[in-house]
Formats: structure tokens, sequence, C-alpha cells
């Protein structure tokens, strides 16, 4: 059995290598390219039209004065616009909070995720329990979320500091202190949005094949030798994932901070989203803001082909 | 037979997973950090349900008293139900919620399966710049989204709320990937029995992605679902709004309270409970029935 794992992954191996050169050969043989275009045009059209447009529509509006009370698309600045934003104190402070809020939240969300898999799919009794309770809270619209969290955050009367002072602590003010109001809020986020996380990496174990185990288990490996020698190498390529989707989702954090301390205290929270936000619809000044969501966007490209590229090299 | 294997049959074939020990105390650590665990997420989530239960008094008043002093109550959700418009806004968001979830699943698929399996003119650099809108956060695109709607003369329609919301290069790029993990020698075997494009697609690579295709599904669903911004911008007429956009103007208006919006809270989230838990069973099925668990 051990011999047939090990052919089976040379041959896996073997498809992904050859697996240019055969698409090639089936591909002339039997889908001459219009099939592929066939079956990319419904999304391509959508796509074009609900998200290359309005980006397009955006970086014009980026060049122009464009304010949200006029109805005229503003006046062409050229580059004042950018010019004004790299020299702009706030956008780097609020870049540094995304950032920082990034780097806090994404390894709790992938370690957490993968404990939680790797518990639940032990075959303990009541399995739908276990997978309702780890992503209940990521059925929760952010409106709901908040009411709930800032109930439990009040700092008198609220049930965390409750149950803090149960065992002789100082309650905390949980979202009003500069020190901890960015930890409170990378715990809602943990608490809301691990079940995605969680969800993949289950059916990431559902899919690696019983017969390694059983290889495995024949050559005597014990429990934590098959943890780490076939379910975390085989789990590589989803933690890869759901790394790479969980910094892009992070960067783009904006509800729940926005709900729960609007960007307070002294802006200890506030996220670069929250800026543009401000300046567009408080100010008025889409012109601006358009422009720093660019030099936003450009950031996070940036740091997300160099996160792909460290991760396909990895893979290799 | 192996003592290891034998148990896994016992334990029910896939339910069963041999990364942790099989004696008593591994077991009985492994309930217990998934009791210890399951406490923790579900608290936050009682302490709402709980709410939604208590008098206005008792909901503002308590610490972490989880029994009120004047007693469970449904006023909560009396008043809520008596506010009208609820059940058209449940309806509302059922069908935009089941119209974007059908038509997301079925153009990411074929766009998925186009970018997995076919060769044509573009197709690299079209992925990457599907893969490059992933990071674009969908807050900057409202504004040129709303006067694009204008100009189409789509404000306050369905058309309006469900045509932005299709658009996933997310889910696309989880596709892709599970496309391409799935055995060339199956397609390669369907293709020499005179199979086209098509025909692999329908009756290969989509029976084989089932588990799949329901996750994806879910997670649409769920985002359009729980999706404020665009739909609270993109419709002013009350007959028009999703749930939690119809709740967010009740709030405003007549300044509900904390059992009042535990209770709005729970309304709004039941649907989703029913969906994932009909789709969970969906799931588990699957993966059974395509032995993408087995072999």
């Amino acid at each position: 059995m051990a011999s047939v794992s090990t052919s089976a992954r040379q041959a896996a191996a073997g498809s992904r290598r050859a697996g240019s050169r055969w698409a090639a050969a089936t591909g002339r043989r039997r889908s001459p390219g219009g099939a592929g275009w066939l079956f990319a045009t419904p999304f391509l059209v959508f796509f074009t039209l609900f998200l290359l447009v309005p980006i397009g529509i955006g970086l014009w509006m980026s060049f122009t004065d464009a304010s949200l009370t006029g109805h005229g698309d503003g006046v062409f600045v050229g580059l004042d616009n950018y010019t004004e934003a790299f020299g702009d104190s706030q956008v780097w402070q609020t870049l540094g909070n995304t950032v920082w809020f990034t780097v806090l939240t994404t390894v709790p969300l992938v370690i957490v995720a993968l404990v939680m898999a790797l518990l639940v799919y032990t075959g303990m009794p009541g399995q739908w329990l276990w997978r309702l309770a780890f992503f209940a809270s990521h059925l929760l619209p952010v409106a709901v979320v908040y009411q709930i969290w800032s109930m439990l955050f009040q700092p008198d009367r609220g049930m965390l500091n409750s149950v803090l002072q149960t065992f002789g602590m100082d309650g905390i003010a949980w979202l009003t202190d500069e020190k901890y109001a960015m930890w409170s809020i990378g715990l809602v986020t943990l608490w809301w949005t691990v079940g995605f996380n969680f969800l993949l990496y289950l059916a990431a174990l559902q899919a690696i094949p019983d017969h390694l185990y059983e290889a495995a288990a024949l050559d005597g490996a014990g429990a934590w030798r098959r943890l780490w020698s076939v379910t975390l190498p085989q789990l590589r390529r989803t933690t890869a994932l759901i790394a790479v989707l969980q910094v892009m989702a992070s960067l783009k954090v904006f509800d729940q901070i926005y709900l729960l301390t609007k960007g307070g205290p002294n802006g200890a929270t506030r996220p670069i989203l929250e800026y543009i936000y401000d300046t567009g619809f408080t100010n008025y000044r889409l012109g601006y803001a358009s422009a720093v969501s660019y030099v936003f966007f450009g950031i996070i490209i940036i740091l997300s082909l160099a996160q792909l590229k460290i991760f396909s090299r990895r893979e290799d | 037979m192996p003592r290891e294997v034998v148990r896994r049959r016992r334990y029910g074939g896939h339910a069963w997973h041999p990364t942790l020990g099989t004696g008593p105390l591994p077991r009985v650590l492994t309930l217990l950090a998934l009791a210890l665990m399951t406490v923790i997420w579900l608290v936050p989530f009682g302490w709402g349900v709980d709410t939604s239960f208590k008098t206005e008094v008792d909901a503002s008043a308590s610490g972490a008293d989880w029994i009120p002093k004047a007693g469970f109550t449904l006023d909560a959700y009396r008043t809520i139900l008596d506010q009208g418009n609820l059940p058209v806004w449940a309806v509302n968001s059922v069908v935009i919620a089941v119209c974007v979830t059908a038509i997301t699943v079925t153009i990411s698929a074929m766009a998925a399966y186009a970018f997995s399996r076919t060769l044509f003119r573009g197709r690299r650099v079209l992925f990457a710049v599907t893969i490059a809108s992933i990071m674009v956060p969908p807050q900057i695109l409202i504004v040129p989204l709303f006067r694009q709607m204008l100009a189409m003369n789509l404000v306050d329609t369905y058309a309006a709320v469900i045509l932005p919301q299709v658009v996933a290069p997310a889910m696309v790029f989880i596709l892709k990937k599970f496309f391409d993990g799935i055995p060339r020698e199956l397609e390669e075997a369907a293709r020499i029995d005179g199979a086209g494009s098509f025909r692999v697609f329908w009756s290969v690579v989509l029976p084989l992605s089932r588990p799949i295709l329901a996750a994806v599904a879910i997670f649409v669903f769920i985002n359009t679902w729980n999706n404020f911004l665009w739909p609270f911008i993109s419709t002013s007429d009350p007959q028009l709004m999703t749930l939690p956009v119809g709740l967010s103007t009740v709030k405003d208006s007549t300044g509900l309270r904390n059992a009042q919006e535990s209770a709005a809270s729970i309304l709004g989230s039941i649907p989703l409970l029913i969906v994932f838990m009909l789709f969970q069973r969906q799931i588990v099925r699957s993966v059974a029935t395509t032995g993408l668990g087995g072999q």
C-alpha cells in the first residue's frame, strides 16, 4: 500500500508537470481555442461592465476635482490629488493601522481555523453541532456582530468585564483605550470570520486520500507523526490559499471598525478605507478620495504579487 | 488488518480522521478542547439570543445575568413583527440572494473551467487580471457603480442590486484551483470517448466538483444576504429593500433598543442558518459519493 501511495503521488506530480503539454495536445485536438472563449464570455461580460468599467471611471475621477455635491464630473487637475496624497500624514497613519490590523489578524485566523478543522475532523459525535458552532458567527450580518459585541464590550455593564471582575481582574476599556482598541477589533474579527477558513480547511482535510494514512499507519507512524508528515504537508496548498485570501480580506477591513469605534480612539483604529470613505462622503471630495483609493490599490497589488510569488515558489 | 484501519471503518470511513490519537485519553482531550472552543464561539451568539427574550429594562441593565429579573418574554419579537414590512424584505432578500447565487455559480464555474482546462488566446492575461481584481476594495467602486446605474436607468430595480454582485473573482479563483486538482486522466478518458469541451465540463468536471460548488454557492449566498452597502445605496424604495437594509431603516426611525435589535438580528439570521444546515448535509454527502475523500 505504501508503494501504491508513492506511485500515485509520483503520477500526480508527473501529470502536473506534463499538464501544459497535455493541455496543448488535447486542446488542439478537441477545443481549438473557441470553446474556452465561449465558457469565459459570460463572466467576462459582467466582469468588464461592473468591475473594469467602474475601476476606469474611478481612475478618471482621481485626476479631477469631482465632488459629491456637483453634478458635473469635475475639472481635470492632473496629478494634483496624487501629490497631495503622498504628502498627507493621514494617508500614512491610516495605512499603518490597516497593515497592523492585517498582521494582527492573519496568523490567528489561519491557525485557529486549522485547529478547529483538525479537532472537528476526528470523528467525534455531533459533527453538525461543531460545524455549526464554528461557522454560525460567519452567518451574521456585520450590523448584528456590532450589536452583540458592543453589548459584550460595555465597560461598566458588559459581560466581558463582569467575567474579568469575577476572576479579580480590573475591567478593560476594550474599545476606548488606544492600547486595546485594535486588539478588541481583532478579537471580534477572529470570532466573526474564522468560520470561512475553518470550512476551507475541513474540505481540504476530507480530500486527503485515506490510503496515505493507511500507509503511514502500516509503517508504524503515530498520531503526531501522521499529523506532521501526512496531514500538514497535504494541507500546504490550502494554507497558501487561505493566507493569500486572508491578507487581501484583512487589508480591506472597514465595516466592523466603522461600526465599533468609528476609527477611534484618537484615530488608533482608523483604516485607510475609512479615511477614503470620510474624504469622499463626509467631505465630498470624490476626486481626492479616488486618488487615495488608487494609491492604496497600488500598494495592495504590490503586496499581493509579492505574496503570490513567495507562495508559488514554496509550492515547487 | 491493522487496528487503525479497523477503527477507522468503525467510525464510518470519512467521519473519522486518523490525525489525532485513537486511545481513550486523546479522545477525551480532543472532546474537551472541542467543547471549550464551541462554548467560547457560542457564548456571544447565545448572549444575543438571550437578550432578544428579555424586557428592554433587563436587556440594558444586566452585566452577565443570563436569567432576567422580569423573566423571559416574546415582546421584542412581537414589536419587530408588527413593523409590517419584514415579510416584504425577507422575500426581496430571498429573490436577490437566489438570483445572485445562481448567476455567480454558473458564470464562475464556466470561467474557472475555461481558465483551468481550455486553451484560448489571452487566457493567462485574463486570469491574471481576474486575480488582480480580487484586491480591489469594493468600497471604492460604489460611486462609479452608482453613476453607471443612473446612466443605465436601473436605480431602484432588482437588476441594480443583483448585477454588480454576480462578479466574484475570488470564487473563480477557488473553483479554478479545485478544477486544477481533478486528475487529467479522467478528462482524457472522456475525450478519447469523443466528448467535447462542454460534455467534459458537464459530465466530468461538474459532478466531481459538487462539494466545492456547494461551498461556493453557500459563501455567495451568505455574502449576498448579508451585503449592506450596495443594496443600501442602490435602493431607496422600501418595497425593494433587503432584510439588513430594511432593518436598519426601522432602527433609524423608531430607535430600537437591545432586546428588539437582538430579536431583529435573530429573525434576519434564521434563514441563513437553515440554508447552511441544508447545504451542510449536501456537502458531506457529495464528498462521500464522489469519492473525493477516499480511494
